[in-house]
């Protein structure tokens, strides 16, 4: 009986749903019970008539580290543009755990849902010192009063002390994040992906422009995260891409070229005519 | 709020800026009401008048400093919130005239009786009673503010889009308050003032008040901004003026900090309008004007940007330089102006605080 009713008032609240910015906002728990962190299904964008993501389907496991690679061109951008709310595909669905549906949200929304971006270019509040970047990246309560009243808890502190010391920027707490270094600040922006708590990372070309030692350090780093994260690495030098990678996926022309372990993306034939030139 | 965070407010510049501000506010009342007329140290109530009307625009300018030092917002419409805030104690003040108008009538304010208006309009009512008005010094800037801002930031129109915006709705206000059938007061606007809250405004006592109150509200809205900019909300606001979209996807509602901040900063520009009204004795659209606004921005950024003491100077070297030309050299006023926001855009690029912090930093 109570089912009954409770059916009939579901029926009526879908069939008054006239607006959809009245309707109570939805926010299912992260769902990984499948073991897939993230569905790409027959996503296509284009910009101009130029098809920058065309039929694209990627899938990404709880927990993995995954690199993406493909030349100058291929969408690996823009993919990260609309996982994270920042593009909007033209069709296709992108859904993150079995319920969560990026494709309404926007970027603050998936941020806060578990979704953390480091960019290609660091992007780092250059005025504001190396803690008080974690700080504002931290996970907590970003509405407005709250932020406006917030208040650094003890558990909060050790948290970012903790990322000070894995991203090596203990010393730096206070100097501006402006004054560092071109490699710290991709290392500080890393830790203010951490900060964020975030289940999948998207990590684009996190070594571009370091040199050898940073880069051994960096992939320290996002090897430590494997497991705990689920990684997505979008990087061009394929050196580095060899000393962390799991599972390779190639991009060309906004789609999935070949998938696997290294060796057996090197070993494929098209990878090497597409990718390597040969 | 603990010792910690109130030590964060109260920084050392915010101390130095209040004792000064204190210290000042004393003295000249003391002078005025302590030294004797003849003496050469005596403040005529003139001249105290008139830097209550120099509070309220710094008031004014630590409001558009909020928004545009600290969050990159640059409003070219701050005046209409100042305008809207001086309307409304205007409304209050022409209720109290009561039937000591020109032509008598206990309800109507003057101007409808000329227009043959038999009855008062409804957004005039309630403005007898001060409580009301006070209210609406506040919620009629703020309230534009926040829907001119959730229609605007939602859309992320940003930079000089949102200034050219900004000026257009102050334009679009002067032109509707130009209008006699809008209902207050035409180009005449609202004026001829008896008294607030049964003082008379003429009175010496009354206007020393009405300095001291321009005084702590200057005072508190600094302390409130202060509170603001040292929060965390403060730093996500400068986040947002750094890198806006990186703040985005760190998770901060962009639109959401803009929204409220924005229209802090109106309200506060409305209680440095309700301030000004009863001390110049009128208000009328002319207030409305993009030129005013433009002004506003210029005290800004000649004292220094984000830094809140800043504003205060800029406002009060401006508007001193103002009174002054227009007093001894009338047409060279604007001249002066142009070429006081040329040099400092050029030569002082963090404004005139700017350049005393250099020197600090030397010695």
């Amino acid at each position: 009986m109570s089912n009954i009713v409770s059916n009939y008032i579901e029926a009526i609240r879908d069939k008054d749903r006239v607006f959809d910015l009245v309707a109570p906002a939805v926010s299912p728990k992260l769902d990984v019970r499948k073991g897939c962190i993230l569905y790409m299904e027959d996503v296509s964008v284009s910009f101009d008539g130029f098809k920058a993501i065309n039929d694209l389907n990627l899938y990404v496991n709880e927990g993995e580290l995954r690199c993406i690679i493909g030349p100058n061109g291929a969408g690996k951008t823009t993919m990260m543009d609309i996982i994270t709310g920042k593009t909007v595909p033209d069709k296709g669905s992108v859904y993150f755990g079995q319920t969560i549906n990026l494709l309404d949200m926007d970027e603050p929304e998936i941020a806060r849902a578990g979704i953390g971006r480091k960019f290609q270019k660091p992007t780092v509040f250059e005025e504001q010192s190396v803690f008080s970047n974690l700080e504002l990246a931290m996970a907590c309560n970003k509405n407005v009063m709250p932020t406006l009243f917030a208040k650094l808890s003890g558990e909060e502190l050790s948290h970012i002390e903790e990322t000070l010391e894995l991203i090596g920027l203990k010393d730096q707490r206070m100097l501006n994040a402006g004054a560092l270094s071109h490699g710290q600040k991709q290392w500080l922006e890393i830790g203010m992906l951490i900060m964020q708590r975030p289940k999948l990372l998207l990590v684009d070309e996190p070594v571009a422009g370091m040199t050898h030692q940073e880069m051994d350090r960096t992939a320290e780093l996002l090897i430590s995260l494997e497991g705990r994260h689920s990684v997505v690495v979008v990087e061009h030098d394929m050196d580095f891409v060899r000393s962390i990678a799991r599972t390779v996926t190639v991009l060309h022309q906004g789609s999935v070229l070949a998938e696997g372990t290294m060796d057996e993306v090197q070993n494929n034939a098209r990878v090497k005519e597409v990718y390597l030139g040969e | 709020m603990t010792t910690t965070s109130m030590n964060k407010v109260l920084d050392k510049q915010t101390k130095i800026f209040l004792s000064v501000l204190a210290s000042i506010a004393v003295l000249v009342i003391a002078s005025n009401l302590l030294i004797s007329p003849d003496s050469a140290f005596h403040i005529p109530t003139y001249t105290v008048t008139l830097l209550g009307k120099y509070l309220c625009y710094a008031l004014l300018a630590v409001a558009i400093d909020l928004i545009w030092g600290y969050m990159g917002i640059l409003s070219l419409g701050h005046g209409a919130f100042f305008a809207l805030g001086g309307y409304a104690m205007g409304m209050y003040l022409m209720r109290q005239i009561g039937d000591r108008g020109v032509y008598g009538d206990p309800l109507l304010p003057d101007f409808m009786v000329f227009l043959n208006w038999s009855e008062l309009p409804w957004f005039w009512q309630g403005f007898d009673m001060f409580w009301f008005a006070a209210v609406m010094v506040v919620l009629v800037p703020g309230v534009l503010a926040y829907v001119f801002g959730w229609l605007t930031f939602r859309s992320r129109v940003t930079g000089v889009y949102l200034s050219i915006i900004t000026q257009a709705l102050t334009y679009a206000l002067m032109l509707a308050f130009y209008r006699n059938e809008m209902g207050f007061g035409g180009n005449n606007g609202l004026t001829d003032f008896k008294e607030l809250l049964g003082f008379d405004l003429q009175a010496n006592s009354t206007r020393i008040g009405l300095f001291a109150a321009s005084a702590i509200a200057l005072g508190l809205g600094y302390i409130a901004c202060r509170f603001i900019v040292a929060s965390k909300l403060g730093r996500v606001a400068m986040a947002v003026r750094d890198a806006e979209s990186r703040t985005r996807f760190i998770g901060y509602k962009v639109e959401n900090v803009k929204l409220w901040v924005f229209t802090f900063s109106a309200a506060l520009a409305g209680i440095a309008g309700a301030l000004y009204v009863p001390q110049v004795g009128i208000i009328n659209p002319n207030e409305f004007s993009p030129l005013n606004s433009i002004e506003m921005v210029v005290w800004v950024a000649l004292g220094g940007r984000a830094t809140l003491y800043g504003a205060v100077v800029g406002a009060i070297i401006v508007n001193y330089a103002k009174t002054y030309f227009t007093g001894a050299l009338p047409e060279v006023w604007l001249f002066a102006l142009g070429g006081l926001f040329i040099v400092t855009t050029i030569f002082l690029p963090k404004g005139v605080v700017g350049l005393l912090k250099k020197k600090e930093a030397k010695s």
